[in-house]
């Protein structure tokens, strides 16, 4: 009942306390969380002052884990339990993953996603990413001194369904409320282009350690709106470094390496790149395990020659979601560079060729996608200082289809179309007495099934017995803000309608989500009872305070009998909230919920007449606004 | 504001084919800052859900009214016009003539990755596409002509298909 956000500038609104959220940015390479205190946003560090978290976890045998630099450290003497750049595995399939025959892990190629055997057993990459998100709710909790309400965490803009739903279940397993899923090429505009007041397109060239993503954008008064989006979910700083380990193997002419020399040998070619970002020549120095030295020497000139491909293969998603946007280089007005992999000084080159223009690199490339977040996640929380407001619309970055008739598919929802979204379509038998139906969904631009990737297949089963083409089916796609999709499906034909929850395919079912909560709670000092009480006290307050700010500003929406009601709810859950039955808390919820349905639909629609009461002066103001204009697409 | 209004009343504009595009996108703009599920984040659930419905039916809206052949073919709808199948046989001789004369030119363009070739077809095809929705307006909106509307339309529909599929052979020649 947060609707306190929605009041009128100049309105007074109820002060109220700080609400603890933070921002994450769930990296491939690194992961932080940062937070907005005292109006700044600032990145939290760890004990000894380090900022990033190395998205690195290692599985000891008493099923324990560490996490960070910690099993960074152990990477090389443990290679095979010491999980590195899960975010690649998130809601894949091994076929899905280039190079797996060359990790150092034995995988499991389990239906949906993946599996990693460690030694504490197999592990699914949500919960190594829960491990990740869970070391960085601790860091904030300890540093803020409370429980969170809540987290926005970044993902690729490109991440199809399987990758976002993956990360949700991540921060489920980790007792971490999500507020929202955040893109992150958006997260780094909203770190730039509101410290920067910038109006007008922008480009977002995101380079991480796994994975690629180009936004364009376009910021005016306020609001975010995504144009396009495009990128390569597998290419990133990692195949750079694997380009410097194959150059390392040519020039030094060694044999096939044991699997701990291949993991140092990695990590000497990631500090070779890193070193070149300053310097002109790299040394790399190296003992193998058999004893034979590498002793190379890596000069720019020969790191640009090498990846050369790689650079180039970043400019065609860039053409391509230019062109989605309808625009030219020419009309964009600045790029953002995001991403440690940007650093390098061959990529801001070929960036600045291609935009014809320096590329913005004045915040830290590895913070500003949390700082990002963090301020999203102050705004969500209702925390933004008056004035200090902003509006993101985004888009759905690949078409969801169904398939047809000989595996082909048929788009329901176009690529980039803005969230959240839904689309109804109607289904027919074309058999005599037909009585069951199966729909598959799949999400990409290819025009055959096998080419996308399959998201749900379910059957509609009960439909009454008619001639062919006489059953009306209506399956109805919902796309919602975090870009997860919900089917629901109606028989209407017989009158009677039926109505099914479809969860797509490659999710981890409730059951397994608990499964994954019960083992990671065994092994964490972390009182899950106690931490539950208190996050449904949290709540309750905040439902309380939410409920209390509508009625101070609506109040009058609601007759005497209801307001009485209203009133004994709150007091109910007061008291509730007060003592230490969690059951009897969520009843309380339940009861004002329920009470204050009818209010928040008169209050939206209030809302929304008042958006149209105040239009004449914001039309003077925005006279010289440009915005989309009606042109054919 | 009723949620099942039509999409030009729920942004307070007139149903016609001409639209003060910046209006439009004004109006869109304010209903999302009010409805969007951002604005309710922490909300209960009832809000979350009607955020959710609220902010769905506004893009939905604006989708349909942003661009020209969406809105005059919602246009057709409200009118009740039928708009007849996308058929081959309904279309005149000399329309499907030129259609294939346009289809084998950036069919050769495309094979030979003429880049310049496509990028001058598009810009052609979307002047001539540009008069045919000036034409498109007086037929709507001052003669009320939906039959002779409905017909423009229904070629706009074959050459919005043309205009994507040379962008995507442009896409493909720059690969």
């Amino acid at each position: 009942m947060a609707l306190l956000q929605i009041a009128e500038p100049g309105e007074a609104t109820a002060p109220h306390q700080h609400r603890l959220a933070v921002g994450i940015d769930l990296g491939t390479t690194n992961s932080l969380v940062a937070t907005v205190r005292s109006g700044l946003a600032v990145v939290l560090s760890d004990a000894l002052g380090r900022p990033l978290l190395p998205s690195v976890v290692r599985y000891l045998p008493d099923g324990h884990s560490e996490v960070g630099y910690e099993a960074q450290a152990k990477q090389a003497l443990d290679p095979r339990n010491t999980v590195v750049s899960v975010k690649r595995f998130m809601g894949r399939g091994l076929h899905d993953i280039e190079h797996h025959e060359g990790m150092p892990y034995l995988f499991d190629d389990a239906p949906g996603m993946l599996r990693l055997h460690t030694v504490a057993g197999l592990k699914s990459p949500v919960e190594v990413s829960a491990e990740i998100l869970r070391t960085l709710r601790l860091r904030a909790e300890a540093s803020l001194g409370g429980a969170l309400l809540g987290a926005v965490i970044t993902v690729p803009a490109y991440f199809d369904d399987a990758q976002r739903q993956a990360t949700k279940d991540a921060a489920r397993v980790a007792g971490l409320p999500v507020l929202r899923l955040l893109n992150e090429p958006t997260a780094a505009a909203i770190a730039y282009g509101l410290d920067n007041a910038a109006e007008g397109v922008y480009a977002v060239y995101d380079l991480g350690g796994g994975t690629f993503d180009i936004s364009i954008l376009k910021l005016a008064r306020g609001i975010f709106e995504v144009l396009a989006t495009g990128g390569d979910s597998a290419l990133g700083g990692d195949d750079f470094d694997h380009r410097i380990f194959c150059w390392m193997l040519e020039a030094a002419e060694l044999k096939p390496l044991s699997v701990e020399d291949s993991r140092m040998l990695l990590t000497r070619a990631r500090e070779a790149k890193e070193y070149l970002t300053f310097h002109g020549v790299a040394p790399i120095n190296a003992r193998l395990n058999s004893g034979e030295l590498v002793d190379l020497t890596l000069t720019t000139e020969i790191f640009a020659g090498i990846t050369q491909t790689l650079v180039a293969k970043t400019m065609q998603p860039v053409k391509k979601a230019l062109r989605d946007a309808g625009l030219s280089v020419s009309e964009v007005k600045g790029v953002v560079m995001v991403g440690g992999a940007t650093r390098m000084p061959q990529v801001q080159r070929a960036v600045g060729d291609f935009f014809r223009q320096d590329p913005l690199n004045n915040l830290d490339p590895d913070k500003v996608v949390a700082i990002g977040a963090a301020k999203q996640a102050n705004l969500l929380a209702g925390n933004g200082a008056a004035g200090d407001d902003w509006l993101l619309l985004d888009v759905i970055p690949l078409s969801l289809g169904l398939e047809t008739m000989g595996g082909l598919v048929e788009k329901i929802i176009p690529r980039n179309a803005t969230i959240p979204t839904a689309r109804a379509q109607e289904f027919t038998t074309f058999r005599d007495g037909q009585t069951a139906l199966a729909v598959h969904v799949v999400q990409g631009e290819r025009e055959l099934v096998s080419d996308c990737r399959s998201l749900a297949r379910f059957e509609l089963r009960g439909i009454p017995p008619l001639v062919a083409g006489a059953a009306r089916i209506r399956v109805t796609f919902q796309v919602d803000a975090d870009g997860l999709l919900a089917v629901t499906a109606r028989e209407q034909a017989s009158g009677v309608e039926a109505s099914i929850v479809v969860k797509p395919s490659y999710g981890l079912s409730d059951d397994e989500i608990a499964g994954m909560l019960k083992d990671s709670l065994l092994h964490v000092k972390d009182d899950a009872l106690q931490r539950a009480l208190k996050e449904s006290q949290v709540d309750a307050e905040r439902l309380v305070e939410a409920v209390r700010a509508a009625l101070a500003s609506d109040g009058d929406l609601l007759g005497a009998e209801e307001l009485a009601r209203v009133d004994r709810d709150i007091a109910s859950l007061q008291a509730a909230a007060r003592g230490d039955n969690r059951r009897q808390i969520m009843l309380a919820m339940d009861d004002l919920e329920a009470d204050t349905k009818d209010f928040a639909a008169r209050r939206m629609d209030k809302s929304i007449r008042r958006a149209f009461a105040g239009r004449n002066i914001n039309e003077l103001d925005s006279e010289t606004a440009v915005a989309h204009t009606g042109e054919p697409a | 504001m009723e949620f099942n209004a039509d999409h030009f009343s729920l942004f307070e504009l007139p149903a016609t084919f001409r639209l003060d595009a910046a209006l439009l996108d004004r109006r869109y703009l304010e209903m999302q800052s009010r409805v969007h599920p951002d604005r309710f984040a922490s909300a209960g659930e009832a809000e979350r859900r009607l955020s959710l419905q609220w902010a769905t039916r506004v893009n939905e809206a604006y989708q349909t009214l942003r661009k020209p052949l969406p809105r005059a073919r919602y246009l057709l709808q409200l009118a009740a016009h039928e708009l007849g199948s996308e058929n081959n046989a309904l279309m005149p001789h000399d329309f499907l003539v030129e259609q294939m004369e346009w289809r084998e030119a950036v069919g050769e363009a495309r094979v030979a990755r003429e880049h310049h070739e496509l990028e001058h077809l598009h810009h052609r095809l979307q002047r001539d596409m540009l008069e045919r929705y000036d034409e498109i307006a007086i037929l709507l909106d001052d003669q009320h002509d939906l039959e002779q509307a409905a017909d423009r339309v229904r070629r706009l529909m074959f050459l919005e298909k043309l205009l994507s599929e040379i962008d995507d052979a442009i896409a493909v020649s720059e690969e």
